[in-house]
């Protein structure tokens, strides 16, 4: 086992998997030489060559087609979109072509490209550098999302989505780039698909993904003193997303809280909201709640920026309604 | 380095390279207009690092300093109802364009009184009622939404022209192709103007392109395009005009490549670790506010006195904005959060 950040387990699992699978490369803006803005590609370029670590002009909707092509090819890129609010750019090439490559052609290609996405709510970089879009991808049958929280989980996980033969899109929250937590030192993977509870309770469960895990986890401590216990689940995927995981908890605690960041109107936790009435409506004691961003766009001022996003009081607040 | 020996050695790397002369038609006293607007862009710019280093200002900033003939050259030569399309690098912009730097300042410090009232930042920073249409976060993406004002002038049957500004990493964005090639076919009055600083924060523009020369491109579509010094004011201002009258009188876009280098960090920030930043020990000898005081001096259109005044009148006005920014505005009120969301005060919660 070692201790390490979550920026370091996304380079030990590009490092492995480049290492372990010669198709697999890295494209996209200021990768290589700069090694990335945090420095998550930092050194990949000398280690694997300037062929596997690809600097691009910014010219995001045709270097994320051009990652498509390579992969209908038989390569597998690793595509880089400096923010996820910039994902609308290649957006036709994910949504048309990756998603729904296999399903025209009758399975004739793959497209097994992994698009990782720096996303959320964060450093007062206004409304273009902050958005939490991973829910508009979830709506796209073809794809798979994944937005871990951990280094652990991390790294297990990305090592899947470079494995796996259909489009990944990862979601990296800003704020858990400095998160440490325990890697261990040998080979694991961890499947897309399942969720993880970080904490088990009785009386409430909360489900939610990425940055708002921890906050939801502050949540729960602070309710713990109260005597209520709270069932945390880290989705860690959002598509396919683990509802045996999720339902087994509310069978046990008969509540449910759904927490993400992105804002509340056609966000996910609706959409999760809605699985859970059709697949065990009788098991709830409470009305399901659902926490999320403010319906609007990101400010600059630190102010405005910090009253947008869910705090541990909303969800606590969240919780505490399921109980009246 | 002797300044001449410098000059010597620039001529040969820096294929831009362009001797000053006052283009007919370039007043005295416009000269020291354009000097002192310079001025205020730079004065501006160093205040905002040790701000950003406080605290004060905060998110990404990215300077002006020594693209400002640049902005000077060309947008002065606008009129209040041209528009300006402005990139992540636009505090030059605005400034050219008759900006107030106390709204600017504000804007930085998130306050109220700030341009866009605090939710833009340096990053979005706008002023709709001189026709500066704002800069922008994602590269490359302002710019065809700037020539749909050249696409309003041109239904309207108006006068107005559109500048829009690029840098050399957004030249690669697909749409600025598109929106290039519907301003040729339709004959829109849009001058582009690429400022080539040769870098896209750690990305050369040799290494991403078969043509590092920029203008070119504007050749393919059919677009009347050169290449200027992009030190030198005057070559800019020259070339300017002659675009900038092409639109106005309806007879389709023109494409200017300013060259020049970029000798800071992309942003507050960065240090370049990833260039090596001696080649641009040379280029501050040419930066383009002492490359026109030294010619302003040198042909005896103004003595160094008044263009001395000029920069302490400059740094006068800038300290004046920070203390206006600093004391006498206000953060945004909690209660005005969802404002500005939606048009005439509609609020959708
Ligand atoms: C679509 C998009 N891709 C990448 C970025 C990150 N980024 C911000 S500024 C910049 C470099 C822009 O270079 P250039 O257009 O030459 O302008 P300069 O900074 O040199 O003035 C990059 C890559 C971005 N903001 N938007
Ligand atoms: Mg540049």
């Amino acid at each position: 086992m070692s201790i390490i950040t979550l920026r370091e387990s996304i380079t030990q699992a590009l490092r492995e998997e480049m290492a372990r699978d010669e198709d697999v490369f890295i494209m996209g803006c200021d990768v290589g030489l700069r090694g990335n803005p945090f420095g998550i590609t930092k050194g990949l370029m000398n280690e694997f060559g300037e062929k596997r670590v690809i600097d691009t002009p910014i010219s995001e909707a045709a270097f994320t087609g051009l990652g498509v092509g390579a992969a209908i090819a038989g390569m597998r890129p690793l595509v880089e979109i400096l923010y996820c609010d910039w994902l609308t750019l290649p957006m036709d090439n994910i949504v048309n072509t990756a998603a729904k490559t296999s399903y025209m052609f009758g399975g004739q290609a793959n497209v097994p490209i992994v698009i990782r996405a720096p996303f959320g709510v964060g450093g007062g970089v206004a409304a273009q550098h902050s958005q939490n879009n991973e829910n508009w991808f979830v709506h796209v049958p073809g794809l798979k999302v994944i937005a871990p929280s951990t280094p652990y989980d991390m790294k297990g996980l990305l090592k899947s989505a470079i494995r796996d033969n259909n489009p990944v899109m990862c979601f990296e929250h800003k704020r858990n780039y400095s998160i440490k937590g325990e890697v261990p030192d040998g080979e694991y993977t961890i499947p897309i698909g399942k969720a993880n509870i970080r904490k088990q309770g009785t009386d409430c469960t909360i489900v939610t993904y990425s940055y708002m895990t921890y906050v939801a986890e502050a949540a729960a401590a602070e309710l713990e003193k109260d005597g209520i216990s709270c069932e945390v689940i880290d989705l860690r995927s959002l598509l396919p997303l683990d509802y045996e995981t999720v339902m087994d908890s509310v069978k046990k605690t008969s509540r449910v809280v759904v927490v993400t960041e992105a804002p509340l109107r056609g966000s996910i936790a609706g959409e999760i909201v809605g699985e859970i009435l059709d697949r065990g409506f009788d098991l709830l004691d409470a009305p399901p709640q659902r926490v999320g961003s403010k319906n609007s766009p990101v400010a600059y001022n630190e102010g405005l920026e910090a009253l947008c996003t869910p705090k541990k009081e909303d969800i606590i607040a969240a919780v505490r309604k399921t109980f009246e | 380095m002797k300044n001449t020996n410098c000059i010597e050695e620039i001529k040969k790397e820096f294929d831009a390279y362009a001797e000053m002369y006052v283009p007919e038609g370039l007043d005295r006293e416009e000269q020291l207009r354009m000097y002192s607007i310079m001025w205020l862009m730079r004065k501006f710019e160093e205040a905002v690092k040790p701000l950003w280093m406080a605290n004060k200002v905060h998110g990404y900033y990215h300077p002006y300093i020594t693209e400002e003939a640049i902005a000077t050259g060309i947008i002065t030569q606008l009129k209040k109802s041209d528009y300006v399309g402005s990139t992540h690098r636009g505090h030059g912009h605005l400034i050219a364009k008759g900006g107030d730097i106390n709204k600017m300042m504000a804007e930085l410090f998130g306050k109220e009184e700030g341009y866009n009232k605090g939710r833009g930042g340096s990053m979005h920073i706008s002023d709709m009622s001189i026709g500066m249409l704002g800069a922008t976060g994602i590269v490359g993406a302002a710019t065809a939404p700037a020539v749909g004002s050249a696409l309003k002038s041109w239904i309207k049957g108006t006068d107005d022209v559109t500048v829009v500004f690029f840098g050399d990493g957004g030249s690669n964005a697909g749409s600025i192709c598109e929106a290039m090639n519907m301003a040729a076919a339709w004959k829109l009055p849009v001058v582009f103007v690429c400022e080539n600083n040769q870098w896209a924060i750690a990305t050369d523009i040799a290494r991403v392109t078969g043509e590092p020369d920029l203008y070119k491109r504007g050749t393919g579509f059919g677009i009347p395009s050169c290449r200027v010094d992009g030190f030198n004011i005057y070559q800019i201002w020259d070339t300017a005009k002659t675009a900038i009258a092409r639109a106005r009188a309806g007879e389709g876009p023109s494409f200017i490549e300013c060259k020049t280098m970029r000798m800071l960090g992309h942003h507050a920030t960065d240090d370049s670790w990833y260039r090596d930043m001696s080649v641009c020990d040379k280029y501050w000898e040419i930066e383009p506010i002492k490359r026109m005081g030294e010619f302003l001096v040198g042909n005896k259109i103004a003595t160094q006195e008044e263009l001395d005044a000029i920069e302490a009148d400059a740094m006068k006005q800038v300290e004046a904005s920070i203390d206006y920014a600093d004391n006498q505005c206000h953060e945004p009120s909690l209660d005005t959060f969802y404002d500005y969301i939606y048009a005439d005060g509609e609020v959708i919660k």
